[in-house]
């Protein structure tokens, strides 16, 4: 490596490294804001020192030896609870080793596992589902709270006030940054999988503002949930959710019309559909169902990848689709699923199907106010010829969405109602 | 952001692969370079090319298709492997290219190509 590296080129490195080099320092110091400000500071010293030197040929080996010495300074310095902290200081004393071969022994053991450890502490459930998407997109993604605030259409400072709260809630709790292990491990994860899929959907379906996705979202929730992959081989949901995403977010350059207004699975011109996204969804879907997959992200993805296969919508295999939502109302047994449901069975048996079906559910609490229900309403009743009765269906889910340009497509099909009948 | 990363070919990739102690310790480390890859989230798909005597091009002018057999002049221009990245910029690319391990006996280049998307055939 040559010297001469600019501070542009460092920082790139650094990105590479943050994750990592934070979770390796918070299962020292038991800190995430003071494993962030160590990582942030070993990137001082690289910046004032390889312009000079080159890059070291193990940079986040590097960078986590200078992280360690100033995190020893820094408990040094500090003359509070000093017992406490000289124990660390003892046992990042004996980390320290100089020798290349020492280091990086050290670094290929552990990081792996030491990631994982923090994105499972980022997505521990004692915080809450907003706080740990924020506080994952800010230590795994290494989006700044800016960008993590545009993301969620809020402000700068909201989000850094749940970050810092979530790290105090992480401390107070004494998380200990491991991966858990046994049975907390499959609840853990869960977790894990919900904030992955909560970023995800964020990007997909907003559920606020003009825009009807934001894409940027979605690929750092493919690229957490690749990573995820990468570090549990061996774990069914979490390819189940991988190819989930993989396989939704192939229709994202087919989502939205011309106009910016949302095009309906059975409208979306197939060709635009991603074809490697597709391909890497379906490889991750063959591994969760190798692995015995029959969890909830592995069944949707399996619903997922009937319409990633199916050439155009004629080809659509509908009945597998309401058999795969049977199954998935076992494991999730959610009225979002029955709903979906009562559409996978209109389309296999027609509409009279689904509306049977939704209206089994049409009292459910949690459907109250709920756009898509009488969306899907109002579909059953159009394709059934019963118009006027579509009509105020679309009309009352307009009325529901917080999407301003779903409210226009939704009048658009009550306007077709009313030409039509 | 996407980038395909090609491997250029050399006199040494044009002859084929062989398992050779030297050959055998590189696909060890590509190995540990992918899963790098892999983990950090960024590996979209990866292969290898065989030879350009195994390939084949097709010459198009106007409505004539001539059909030539490889091996093709020309070495250092061919491409003996690829990887398709996902990445948020070219700096992360460049950053990443660097810490491949040399992927021939001796020297070789490696090169970032981003690919064309959505936003750039609109206004």
């Amino acid at each position: 490596m040559t010297a001469g590296e600019t501070h542009q080129a460092i920082e790139a490195i650094f990105r590479i490294e943050r994750a990592r080099l934070i979770a390796g320092l918070a299962r020292v110091v038991r800190n995430v804001d003071l494993a962030e400000e160590l990582a942030q500071d070993a990137l001082v010293i690289a910046l004032s020192q390889w312009p000079g030197t080159g890059v070291p040929a193990n940079p986040g080996a590097w960078l986590m030896t200078v992280a360690k010495r100033r995190a020893i300074d820094a408990i040094r310095r500090d003359k509070m609870r000093v017992r406490k902290h000289e124990e660390i200081a003892r046992e990042l004393d004996g980390e320290v080793d100089d020798t290349p071969g020492m280091i990086e022994a050290a670094m290929n053991d552990d990081l792996g596992d030491e990631l994982l450890g923090l994105i499972f502490t980022a997505c521990h459930p004692v915080l809450s589902a907003d706080a740990r998407a924020a506080l994952t997109l800010r230590v795994i993604g290494g989006l700044t709270t800016d960008e993590i605030a545009r993301a969620f259409l809020s402000t700068g400072a909201a989000i850094a006030q749940r970050i810092v709260r979530a790290k105090r809630t992480i401390g107070k709790a004494g998380l200990s940054f491991e991966v858990p292990r046994g049975v907390e491990r499959m609840a853990r994860l869960s977790s894990v999988l919900e904030v992955i899929y909560l970023i995800f959907n964020e990007g997909y379906a907003a559920t606020v503002g003009d825009d009807l996705v934001r894409p940027g979202l979605c690929r750092e929730a493919q690229r957490l949930g690749r990573m995820l992959a990468g570090l549990m081989p061996d774990d069914a949901e979490v390819f189940g959710l991988l190819a989930l995403m993989e396989i939704q977010a192939s229709r994202l350059p087919a989502r939205l019309g011309p106009d910016g207004a949302l095009v309906p699975l059975t409208g979306q011109d197939r060709a635009r559909w991603d074809q490697l996204l597709i391909r890497r969804g379906l490889d991750a879907l063959a591994r969760a169902e190798a692995l015995g997959g029959d969890g909830p992200y592995a069944l949707q993805a399996a619903l997922a990848a009937c319409h990633a296969r199916a050439r155009s919508p004629a080809d659509t295999d509908w009945p597998r689709i309401a058999a795969l939502y049977d199954r998935l109302r076992a494991v999730m047994p959610t009225p979002v699923v029955d709903l979906n449901r009562a559409v996978a069975h209109s389309m296999a048996f027609g509409p009279e199907a689904g509306l049977r079906l939704v209206d089994e559910i049409a009292d459910a609490a949690a459907l109250r106010n709920y756009a898509p229900l009488p969306a899907a309403r109002g579909d059953f009743l159009f394709r059934a010829g019963r118009l006027a009765e579509a009509r105020s269906e679309f009309e009352t889910a307009a009325k529901l969405t917080r999407n301003m340009r779903e409210a226009a497509f939704l009048l658009a099909r009550a306007d077709a109602c009313a030409e039509n009948g | 952001m996407r980038v395909m990363v090609f491997v250029k070919a050399t006199e040494d990739s044009e002859k084929g692969f062989a398992p050779t102690p030297e050959t055998m310790a590189m696909m060890q480390a590509m190995g540990k370079y992918n899963d790098e890859l892999r983990n950090a989230g960024i590996l979209l798909t990866a292969d290898g090319l065989k030879p350009s005597s195994e390939g084949k091009r097709i010459a198009f002018d106007g409505p004539g298709r001539r059909v030539i057999d490889g091996p093709f002049a020309e070495t250092r221009e061919l491409v003996a492997g690829f990887w398709l990245w996902e990445v948020k910029d070219m700096d992360e690319a460049v950053a990443w290219v660097k810490r491949c391990p040399n992927p021939m006996p001796g020297p070789s280049e490696i090169e970032i190509r981003p690919l064309y998307e959505m936003a750039d055939w609109q206004e």
